[in-house]
Parts: C-alpha cells; structure tokens; sequence
C-alpha cells in the first residue's frame, strides 16, 4: 500500500491554509502507510532567492551554527529555520550548489533533502500524525504541495527510505507501488552519471524523471517515458516548482482518485482524504486513466 | 425511515445494526448520512430492505449483499458489491476498479462509468453500467450479463467462460478468447428486461448493441484435455 495526497491551488487565499489542509489529508492516509510520512511544499519562489533543506539525526550538534558556515563558505549570508530534525537555509540562488557541496564536508552526518527556489521537504519515520506534529505542518504556506504516507516494501523503514525523493533542483516524486526491474534501471542511471542514496526503487524513478530532464525532456515527456522504461506497479506524483503531476502504470492497480474546483486541484489515493476540503460536495470528481500523462502548472 | 450517521455512530455499529436485520423486519427503510468516502459500508445484509447512503463510499461498498436494495447517492470506491449474492445496488455516480467482482447474483447499476476490472470473475451477477468501463472488464468472467451503454476499454472478456457481454458503444480491444457474437432474439429480450431494471430503458435500445462471448478456444474448453485434471 502507501498513501498519496497532493494539492495544487489555484487560488492564492487558500495559500496561508495549505499546510493545514495537506496535514488532514495526510493523516487520514495513515491506513494506508503507518511507517512514515512526509511532504514536499512548494512556496512563492523569492528573486534571486533558494532554500536547502537539510536533515540530521542529531539536529542539536548538526544545525548549531550550520547557517553562519556555510556564510562563510559561500561568501553569502544564510540564514536557517530549524523544524525538529530538518533546517530550513535561505541563501542567494547562485550559491546553491556550493553550499550543497560544502554540507557533505561540514556536517557528514546530514542529509540534503531539497535544494531549489520553492522546495521545502520533511520527511521521517513514524505515524503520519506525529510527523506532522514535529514539523508543525499544520502552520505552512504556499502554493501547492504532496504528501505520502509509507508502507514499505522495497527497502527499509528509514528516513532516507521515506517519500518524496528529490533528485533534482524543485523536483519531487512519491509512489505508491513497487518497481520490479529498479535494479537494472539503476546500474544503467549510475552509468549515466547520476548518484543515489538508497536502495529504494521510488528514488530510481525519480532520478529516472531528473536524467532525462537533464537530457532536454520537459516533465511531461519524462513522465510519458516511465510508461515504457520502468516496470512493475506505479501511481506517481511529481512536483515541480511550478506545479504537479500524475501518472498511473498501465495496469493501475494503484488507487488515485482526483478532484478539481476552481480554487484547487486535490489528489488523494482515496477519495475519503479530499473530504473536508472547501467545496468538494461540488468538485469535479474522477478517477485519472490509466498510462495516461496528467499536469498541472501555474 | 431509520437513519444512521456513520460520522457519529460508527462503522462497526452500522454493520451491527444492518446484520441483525434478518428476516421480516419492519425496519425496511434506511438512510446512512455522513459516508465520507469510508470503506465496507453496508456489507453483508441479508435483509430485504432499502438502504440509501448519502455520498460517496470508499472500498467494498456493499460487498457479499443478500436480498437489500443499496442506493449510492455519489460514487463508490474499488469493489463495490463484490461477491454480491442477490439484491440490487445502485449507484448514482462512477464506480472505482473491480466493481462487481465475483458477485454471484443480484443487479448492480452504475449510472456513471465504471473503470477498470469491471465485472472481474463474475459468477452470476448482472451489471448495468451507463457510462463506460475500463481496461480488463469481465476478466475470467463465468457467467452473468454486463451491459455498457458506453465504450469498452482494452482487453474486454479476457478468458471469458460464459458470461454475456453486451456493448453499445466502441471496444478498445477485445482479450484472449473473446469475440464478437451474434445478437439472436432470445438476447434482445434478455438486454430490454436488463436495460428495464438497471433504470435505462430511456437512454437505450437493446438493438444498439453487439453482443461479445467467448469462442471457447482456450486450453480449458477443450475436451481433448480432460484426461489432465
């Protein structure tokens, strides 16, 4: 099993509610993924602006003063918002990629989660509730957003094992299903050049999406090419800075259930998950096709 | 009317209550209220009542019912009235993947589309749907009549026994076993007393339809094997 939600808005006055209404619906997937949980939030890029998520287990050595070494490496002020065990640091867009690099140096111990302009993620082991509670998800903004809640089955209950997977700049992927042939995709994406962290098969899809982005696919395209190149069962959400998209495998066996008014687009594994967003008596309610390519941008 | 808010009292408690509904009971009318898309609502009655859910249902809705009518006011989630036995369920909006699934007697109406899996092993049920049905519709499908006033998706009868397929409009694709049929008197009749029942005699005409059954060529219809089993 594994439990998918999402949110796309369409409408900026839900935006200060996003957190809140991604929370319920997460937790209301705790059926369906009771391991772990988590969530990828998208905000209003700011000029010139980025954000690094970073994890630690042990945030209080990790995170203390993680903000004004990497000002120094980087030559740039960052500041940092620590939420439990992730950090949130904001600095100039142009010295991403060397704070990213110089992470791996100062603190070996943690983990980048996302790098991008919008991407925020959290993710860690337990029921969806009590993450949700130690990230205070409840209180987040922004534009849209996707949340899982994990039942694992191809690699271990872990917080790098948790869902969305980014492997790309504002890029994320959740997956409820199991690849079969992850392995072989893999050896052929190292090949390639890319480099992965876990033995999980979602994080191989999501780096199958970045790859051929990076070869001048655009995301619909990529997502088009899962059809043919991975194998086994697949409901994917994909976000990007400036939206979402869906995807089932032709067989779909993977429930998804999608819901759209004119303030939001929702997806939910189940329909019980959209309940109580605003005028969902009154939604376009449907089911998306299978091996068919759906997505939403601003 | 009796009527039951799942929200407040419970799924377990609604079970409960329509469970011990058997024989002649007076209590024949029930509405549940609040179904909030949960799951297995209104499974396993075995009671000759009406019961009407306000919404949309999550999984197995009506699953295994004897002798109820079940109105779904709203859609209904992956295996509605699977493994029905008898009675009449009935839903308003679109049903999820497998609905019907092994039913064994009974009508199951969906006035919306169906996706896919529909009929999956259907041992006896009829299926009225008035919209379309997905990808491997009536999959090892033994007997029973589905009708679609709509299309067909990819794969339609896949190792069919003798279930009786009728389709108004386009198939994607037929599976292994399955062929086209002629439309003799005897199915026109059996298609307007179906299209009667499953309330579309007005949106329908038995002669707009083409009939689908099983040739009969696969492994296990051929007598030369029996000596196997």
């Amino acid at each position: 099993m594994c439990g998918i939600v999402g949110l796309f808005l369409k409408d900026p006055a839900l935006e200060p509610k996003l957190g809140a209404m991604l929370t319920e619906m997460l937790i209301t997937m705790t059926d369906r993924g009771p391991d772990s949980a988590g969530i990828a939030i998208y905000g209003h890029p700011a000029d010139g602006r980025a954000k690094l998520t970073v994890q630690s287990p042990e945030p209080d050595k990790d995170f203390k003063g993680l903000a004004d070494d990497l000002s120094a490496v980087t030559g740039a002020p960052v500041t940092g918002d620590i939420k439990d065990t992730h950090i949130v640091l904001h600095l100039p867009a142009d010295r991403l990629e060397d704070a990213r690099a110089a992470i791996a140096t100062l603190r070996p111990s943690a983990t980048v989660m996302s790098a991008g302009e919008g991407i925020e993620i959290y993710k860690e082991v337990g029921l969806p509730k009590d993450v949700a509670a130690r990230f205070d998800l409840e209180k987040m903004s922004g534009t849209h957003g996707i949340g899982h809640t994990r039942m694992a089955t191809e690699s271990a209950v872990t917080t790098a094992g948790a869902h969305p997977f980014s492997t790309g700049p504002d890029q994320c992927l959740v997956h409820n299903g199991s690849l079969s042939n992850h392995n072989s995709v893999r050896r052929v994406l190292k090949r390639a050049g890319m480099t992965f962290r876990t033995e999980n098969d979602t994080e191989v899809a999501a780096a199958f999406l970045t790859h051929k982005m990076q070869e001048g696919a655009n995301l619909g395209e990529a997502m088009e090419a899962t059809l043919t190149d991975l194998d086994g069962f697949f409901t994917f959400v994909v976000g990007t800075k400036d939206g979402f998209g869906v995807v089932r495998d032709p067989i779909a066996c993977k429930p998804a259930v999608m819901a759209e008014t004119g303030q939001y687009v929702a997806f939910g594994s189940e329909y019980r998950a959209m309940v109580n967003l605003p005028g969902i008596d009154t939604a376009r309610v449907w089911e998306p096709e299978p091996a068919t390519v759906y997505f939403w941008e601003r | 009317m009796q009527v039951f808010d799942l929200e407040a009292q419970g799924l377990r408690a609604l079970n409960a209550t329509l469970h011990a509904l058997t024989g002649q009971t007076n209590e024949t009318a029930w509405e549940i209220v609040n179904p909030r898309g949960s799951h297995a609502i209104a499974v396993g009655v075995d009671a000759p009542v009406d019961i009407t859910v306000r919404g949309s249902t999550g999984y197995y809705c009506a699953g295994m019912n004897k002798q109820a009518t079940i109105r779904v006011k709203g859609s209904a989630g992956p295996g509605v009235a699977e493994n029905m036995m008898s009675g009449t369920v009935i839903i308003d909006g679109d049903a999820s993947q497998y609905a019907g699934a092994t039913g064994r007697g009974g009508l199951l109406v969906i006035k919306g589309n169906a996706s896919s899996r529909c009929g999956i092993s259907m041992k006896g049920i009829d299926i009225v749907v008035h919209g379309n049905i997905g990808h491997m519709s009536a999959f090892m499908a033994q007997s029973g009549s589905l009708v679609v006033l709509g299309n067909a998706g990819e794969a339609l009868g896949d190792s069919l026994y003798e279930a009786r397929l009728f389709v108004r409009g386009p198939v994607k694709s037929l599976g292994a076993d399955c062929i086209e049929k002629e439309m003799r008197p005897e199915h026109l009749l059996l298609l307007a007393d179906l299209l009667k029942r499953g309330e579309a005699d007005h949106l329908a005409k038995p002669e707009e339809f083409r009939r689908y059954g099983s040739a009969r060529k696969l492994y296990t219809f051929n007598i030369d094997n029996a000596a196997a089993y």
